[in-house]
Formats: C-alpha cells, structure tokens, sequence
C-alpha cells in the first residue's frame, strides 16, 4: 500500500476509532452487562446481585408464554415472507417489460414501504374497524350482507390481520429489489433459452433464479431478519392481545422488561433470541452460499 | 426488439399489463389514500355509516389542533434526531469504511463483527441500554437518541460505503498524495465526491431508520423528545375518538419521507438491497 508516502502510521486507526468506540457503547456493553446480569436475580421487588447460576435459563424451558410467543413469530415469518416473495416477484415480472407510465406505477407501488410500520400499523387498525372502517364495508358488498367482523380482537382474525398489514407493507420493498435484479439478467441467455423451445418455467428454474440469486438471497436475509423482530404493525393493531394471541417474541421481551420490571430474566431472553439469531443467521449465510 | 413472437404482440398484452397494474396500485394505495382522507375529514364524515369514501371538502381543522395542542412538535423532534443522527453517522461511517477498504484495517474480521451489530434484535439490546440510559442522565435527551440511532446506523453505513469507496481507482488518490494532499485532503477533495451518489443513497436509508424508530423512542423517551411514531400512539384509545389526531400526525409524520424519497429517487435501488444490486 501507499501507507510510505505519509508518515502517520495512526491515521487508519483515528478513522476507524469513533465507529467502534460507538458500537462498543451501544452494541457490546448491552451484551455483556445482559450476559451479567441474566445470571442474578434482579425483578422489580429483589435487587439480588448474587451469582445465581443458571436460573434464569432454567426458567426459560418452563415459560409456555415464551414459546408460545417464539411460535407465533415464526408463524407470522412462515406465511409473510413466502408471500412477500412470490407476490413480489410476480409484480416484478408485469412490470418488467418496458411500458409507458411505468415510473409512476412502481412509484405508487412503493408508498406502502416508505410509510414508518407504526403508522402502517395504525392505518391497518383505522381501515380495520368494524363500523367506520372500509373492509368489513368492502367484504359485505362482496359477501351480499352486511358484515360485522372484529378484525383486531376475533381470535380467528387477529393473524389474517396482521399478515394483510405486513405484507401490504413490505411486497413492494421485494418488488423494488426483485425489479431491479430481474433487469440485469442477461436478456440474449432468455432469447437463447426460447429459440430453443424452453418454456417460461425452465427458463425461469435454470437462468433466471441462478442470475437473480444473490440479490434474491440478500433479500429473504433481511426480510428474514426483520419479521423475526416484529414489533411496531403488532404493536399498533393488537398490541399482542386478544390476551397473549398474537405475542411475538419481541412483544413478550418488552412486556418482560418494560411492564413486569424482570430484569434478569428479560436479559435471559435477549441471550435466547440471540443465540437462535446467530444459529439461523450462520445456518442461512453459509446455505444460501453468500459467505465468500 | 425486433420480429416479436404472435403471443408477445404488444396490443392485448400491454392493455392486460395496465389493468393489472392499476388494481395493484388500487390495492396498494388505497389504505394510504384512506389515511389522507380520514386527516382531512369532518369528525361527522369520519363517523359516518356507512364510511363515506372523500370528504366533502379538503379542510385542515385536523391539523390545526395539532399545531395548537403543541402536538405536531413531534415531528420536528424526529426532523432533528433523524437528521442530526444520519449526518454524524455518515461522517464517521465513511471515514472507517475508507479506513477498511484502504488499509485493510482489522482486516475481514472487524468488517464482519461490524455488519453482524446489525443482525442485533434491538429488542435484545433495548433494555440494557435504558438502564444504562437512566444511569448516565440520558433518558429523554436528544443527544441520547441521538448516539444511539448514530450507533445503530453505523454498521450500515459502514457496510455500504466500503461498497461504493472500493470501486474509486486507487490511482486517483495516489496522484492526489503526489500532488501534495494530505490524507484528510484526499478523503475530502477526492474519495467524498466521488462517492457522492452512494452518500445521498445511503443517508436516505439511514434517515429513515431514525425516523421510523418506534422501539427506543417509546423506552427512552419521555416528554421532552417524544418522536412522532410514539405519539401517534399516545392517541389509540379504547374508544376510537381520537381517529382525526392518529390520521393527521400519521400523515405529517409522512411527507418528510416521501419528500426525501422522491427527491432522492433515482440514488435508492442500490442502497435498499444493502449494494446487491450494482448501478
């Protein structure tokens, strides 16, 4: 390297020294004063600093909430993001072609994704009401009589719900990503594939997925990431309710941390959800091949 | 294009294209549609049944109570810890993202501990932070918000401008140096302009991280820098009175986004897919 031409050898060092004094503040101190602390027991009555072993993780196995709570975040991933993806890649296809007005309609398309999830969460819950909300006003004139459905208490309704407002939300960030990648897939390969007779799906299997992959992969990661962290559009339309229904993961950290005052115990499900994290995240960066 | 197959015939097909794409667009706009037109609306219209779909008239006595009740406030606090917290993010950002692709500094490791901060649940880390928050005095402060959205976005930051910095030629800088320049001249005068159309990308996404933040504002927060995400929520009642407050700081929590984004539109497809996708 060019380091010879200039004397100060600590240069590369004050560049990097803010960012990592920073991240040590706000991302390693957490961490290792969670990892602390989750072997005391400290709750809003007992501030008991003594090392009490691995209390706190025993209880983890015995908390149905927790789990219960671990299950619905994945079941909210588990039909999100397959839907998110597909949808969004359908949507990437009708607009792939060239077509007059194509910038305004992506343009319009992609509102929903700029909207901050809280205020996403907060029109879903405006749209959603029974009396003055327009869906139950649009399902009854499909369904012939008049409607009353309690979209964000009816247990059979709450996750449909959530699911409309998260997908509604985030397609269009697929959308964008997937428009993008599906354009820069080698067009002479797909005149290629079609002069030889290949349908659209071999095509689709054996040129396209291959070329859109990393792009694609990156986005599932991300989605990924946060949908396993849901916390504002549940936050805004039922709060976790009817009772404990719709508790995420996060939902239950923070009534753990922030309503009950556990404080050791909340730092012991900040260890737990880190752990699956770096498992999954690990486990997914290696399969998808994006690890050099 | 040219000599396109029966089936690929522009006529129908483009015609089924644009039916296609405007029931899309109703679907996806339609709730954002609804949200405007709830903020402008009589309470009479937004209590009617059945709903009406517009108002009568566009009228802005929604808004109005907003400003008088200091409300709208919030907003401009978020305007503040957004835009402060993206600028020093992306000072400090760029200059260790410049320090890992020129000098390999840390090497891979440090770059890979410092995108895996981002893969951090905030929800895991929320709660150590208050307490050490409520230790430090800083509960409630803009500049407590402020370090900590810098902090959050930095990973980012860093992540993508090593990015947009590894593809400047070396030799630009190299003649710069001959020429006399120091390193903080170089860094100025050569790699920051050239990295311009990243910058703008990448200040986007982190201006909008900050200002949809909903989880740490609603912890650490309590009267004095209260952003406009929690207060939306101050509104949601048990009963359903406050619908004209929750549509009409909802949709002044929104124009400043949509304003950046169209401004910015054309640096942000790179950016949202964390630099998968080149160009």
């Amino acid at each position: 390297m060019t380091a010879a031409v200039h004397p100060d050898r600590n240069f590369k060092y004050w560049l990097v020294a803010p960012a990592i004094f920073l991240l040590l503040l706000i991302g390693l101190f957490p961490l290792i004063y969670s990892l602390v602390v989750s072997f005391m027991r400290i709750d809003m009555m007992d501030t008991d600093t003594s090392f009490a072993g691995l209390y706190n993780y025993a209880n983890l196995f015995k908390d149905a909430r927790l789990w219960w709570s671990l299950a619905h975040t994945l079941l909210i991933t588990a039909i999100a993001l397959p839907v998110e993806l597909l949808l969004g890649l359908a949507m990437a296809y009708l607009f792939l072609e060239r077509m007059p007005g194509r910038q305004l309609f992506v343009a319009l398309l992609v509102l929903p994704t700029i909207i901050s999830p809280i205020v996403a969460g907060a029109t879903w819950r405006l749209l959603f009401d029974n009396r003055y909300g327009p869906i139950n006003q649009i399902v009854s004139f499909f369904a012939g009589e008049r409607m009353d459905l309690l979209w964000t208490i009816n247990p059979n309704l709450v996750y449909p719900a959530i699911i409309f407002c998260e997908i509604w939300q985030w397609t269009p960030f697929m959308f964008l990503i997937l428009l993008a990648a599906l354009s820069n897939v080698d067009k002479s390969q797909l005149e290629a594939a079609e002069i030889d007779g290949a349908r659209f799906w071999r095509s689709f299997r054996y040129i396209v997925v291959p070329a859109i992959w990393p792009v694609m992969a990156i986005a599932i990661l991300i989605r990924g990431l946060d949908l396993f962290r849901i916390f504002d559009i549940i936050w805004a339309l039922t709060q976790g309710g009817p009772g404990t229904m719709t508790e995420t993961i996060s939902i239950y950290a923070y009534v753990q941390g922030f309503k009950q005052f556990e404080t050791s115990y909340t730092a012991a499900i900040a260890f737990l959800v880190i752990a699956i994290l770096t498992v999954v995240c690990t486990w997914a960066i290696r399969r998808m091949g994006l690890a050099k | 294009m040219s000599a396109l197959p029966f089936h690929r015939r522009p006529g129908p097909r483009l015609a089924f294209r644009y039916v296609l794409a405007t029931l899309l667009v109703i679907v996806f706009v339609f709730p954002v549609y609804w949200l405007f037109s709830i903020s402008f609306k009589t309470p009479d219209e937004i209590f009617a049944f059945p709903p009406v779909w517009y108002p009568a008239s566009i009228q802005f006595s929604n808004y109005r109570v907003l400003f008088k009740d200091g409300d709208a406030w919030t907003v401009w606090n978020s305007l503040v810890l957004a835009s402060v917290s993206t600028v020093f993010a992306m000072i400090l950002g760029t200059i260790a993202a410049y320090s890992l692709v020129r000098f390999k500094t840390g090497g891979e490791n440090l770059a890979v501990w410092i995108i895996s901060q981002r893969m951090m649940p905030p929800v895991a880390i929320v709660f150590p932070i208050f307490l050490l928050y409520v230790y430090l005095g800083w509960v409630d402060t803009f500049h407590g918000l402020i370090i900590l959205y810098t902090a959050f976005s930095l990973p980012y930051v860093i992540w993508m401008m090593r990015g947009y910095i590894e593809d400047i030629p070396l030799e630009l800088e190299e003649s710069a140096l001959v020429d006399g320049c120091t390193r903080w001249e170089v860094l100025w005068k050569v790699v920051l302009p050239m990295a311009r159309s990243g910058l703008f990308a990448t200040a986007v996404f982190t201006f909008i991280f900050a200002w949809n933040d909903f989880l740490f504002a609603l912890v650490l927060t309590r009267t004095e820098v209260t952003t406009y995400t929690v207060q939306v929520t101050h509104y949601f009642g048990g009963q359903s009175n406050f619908w004209a407050k929750i549509a009409a700081m909802s949709v002044l929590g929104t124009i400043p986004v949509f304003f950046t984004v169209a401004i910015m539109q054309r640096y942000l497809v790179r950016g949202i897919s964390m630099g998968a996708v080149k160009g």
